[in-house]
């Protein structure tokens, strides 16, 4: 059954890596940030949640990372229910996942490749594999010219790009986007989006929260709609509602 | 935890220290004090107690016989006192001897009043045992076990001298342990709010690291450090300094109350720095642990 399943999409099907059931959260102001969410996201995928201000977007990505406890529901991530994490077992769950933010959140007080090098040595890499996995990721997302470079030297593209860089290097099986391109212009928009892309070919997972009409459209990946922390479409090869 | 990450660390414990170096200066000016002064009454506690103790040895109490005791009896007595483990030294004044001194120390100048004495001695039933303990508060005890062995008749100590040094002994015990359970007590929030400082600067790494998927150990490791190099600081300022003035004090003190020169006894600076330097670092170590661990502790929640 699988087997013609596949054949008939031309393409195998993993399984899932993030599986979302009836999950809701009930902030402690009676706010429904989210409410009764289920979403499956396959190993590999290239998915788009967008919406407005307060859809519950964010909110989705902070129950990924275990920053936040779900109201009700069950979240698994990488086959392991992550609700019943203990939480001395919360940073090596992390290292699973690779974050990027609007804000870029770099360190300022330390160059490019510091920067990188920094995720690896928080999770205690040695420094020879360390000094061994900067460069290279930095050549992957192009900025292996300004590893002595500090953030403020930069400019937004390039230091989304860094970000980028330290999400990526502990090779990730999931990597989480928050706005990644809020506080770029179009050209640098489109250039962390084709790294994005380039970075799920080559198999990690990626999750983009974005407001970006003319790169979701553009894109054709599938889509997923929130709205007043409910989901209310979830299209393959989609577009940018207009419900919203 | 890898020897790069605790390298790791303690850069960053300093690099801390360095970034709130007004905070941490307050901490450190703190523990110094608080030490500094934790030394000198440990000056004043180790050589009173020094003193004391020589004084101890001094106040011997006195044993006397049932009249017309043997010398049997006696030697018998002499060997239940000696069993008690609270004697230091003991002598036996025969009843000659004790004629002796006392016409020594009476009579010096007046062999007349002696003569007629010719071979009586007044003092035949006086022969004693003069005992000296080794820790004064054990006086009393003793001298309740030695009233009841049979053959004494007479047991002579100084009651209000023993209790008077052994009262001030444990006085100045515990007024100081008060003042420094304070002064540590201020070292320890100061310390706290150093290294809470450090953290608000440091906010937005702290979350990157958390995100990251560092642990909380490899948070809050360089937080303890800071801790620990302030309360290492704080400690060996006034070992220092206390180091140079400790000699030159009792100098002073001996040339400025000569009076008390016979009664005062101080102990050698390497003896009194022998217990002095690891109890100052220990305790600077523990101001600063204690202080970041209930920092981290509250502050660094993953």
């Amino acid at each position: 059954m699988r087997k013609e399943v596949e054949e008939l999409f031309e393409e195998p099907i993993e399984p899932p890596i993030i599986v979302l059931e009836h999950v809701s959260k009930t902030y402690s102001n009676d706010v429904d940030a989210v409410k009764d969410i289920n979403i499956k996201i396959r190993k590999g995928e290239f998915v788009f949640i967008v919406g407005s201000s307060g859809s519950g977007k964010s909110t989705l990505i902070k129950l990924l990372l275990k920053e936040i406890e779900p109201t009700s529901g069950k979240i698994y991530v990488n086959g392991k229910d992550i609700t019943r994490l203990r939480r001395r077992n919360v940073p090596k769950f992390r290292r699973n996942l690779g974050i990027v933010f609007q804000d870029f959140r770099l360190l300022k007080d330390r160059n490019v490749f510091e920067n990188v090098a920094f995720a690896q040595r928080v999770i205690e890499k040695p420094i020879r594999t360390i000094q061994r996995n900067v460069p290279s990721i930095l050549s992957l997302v192009g900025l292996s010219d300004k590893q002595e470079a500090f953030p403020k030297e930069l400019s937004g593209g390039e230091q989304q790009r860094v970000a980028l860089a330290r999400a990526l290097v502990n090779n990730p099986l999931i990597l989480l986007a928050d706005e990644p391109t809020g506080n770029l212009d179009p050209k640098n928009s489109w250039e962390i989006m084709s790294l994005l892309d380039e970075i799920n070919k080559r198999g990690t997972t990626v999750v983009v929260v974005t407001h970006n009409v003319e790169i979701v459209d553009a894109m054709q990946k599938r889509v997923i709609t929130m709205n007043k922390g409910v989901m209310i479409n979830d299209e393959q090869k989609g577009g940018y509602s207009n419900e919203i | 935890m890898k020897f790069s990450s605790i390298v790791y660390s303690i850069k960053q414990g300093f690099k801390n220290i360095h970034r709130n170096r007004m905070f941490s200066l307050a901490s450190i000016g703190t523990i110094a004090t608080c030490l500094f002064l934790f030394g000198i009454f440990y000056f004043i506690l180790a050589n009173f107690r020094y003193t004391v103790k020589i004084e101890e040895k001094s106040v011997g109490i006195s044993i006397f016989f049932d009249d017309g005791a043997t010398q049997e009896q006696i030697d018998a007595i002499g060997e239940q006192i000696k069993a008690r483990p609270e004697v230091a030294t003991m002598e036996y004044i025969s009843a000659e001897q004790a004629w002796e001194k006392y016409k020594q120390d009476t009579f010096a100048n007046e062999q007349e009043l002696v003569d007629t004495f010719q071979d009586d001695n007044p003092l035949a039933d006086s022969a004693s045992y003069v005992v000296y303990l080794d820790n004064v508060s054990q006086q009393p005890e003793f001298v309740e076990y030695v009233q009841h062995i049979d053959g004494v008749r007479k047991v002579n100590n100084s009651d209000k001298l023993a209790k008077g040094l052994s009262d001030f002994n444990i006085l100045l015990g515990y007024g100081s342990a008060a003042i420094i359970i304070l002064l540590l007590a201020v070292a320890i929030f100061l310390i706290s709010t150093t290294i809470t400082m450090g953290i608000s600067v440091r906010k937005e790494e702290i979350s990157i690291m958390k995100l990251i998927g560092a642990t909380d150990y490899f948070v809050r490791s360089p937080f303890i450090v800071e801790g620990i190099i302030i309360g290492l600081i704080g400690a060996m300022i006034p070992l220092f300094i206390l180091y140079l003035i400790y000699n030159q004090a009792i100098t002073y003190i001996g040339q400025k109350f000569s009076i008390l020169s016979n009664i005062l006894h101080f102990l050698n600076i390497n003896h009194v720095f022998g217990t002095l330097i690891p109890i100052s670092l220990a305790m600077g170590v523990g101001i600063g642990l204690i202080g970041s661990i209930i920092t981290v502790r509250k502050h660094l929640r993953v």
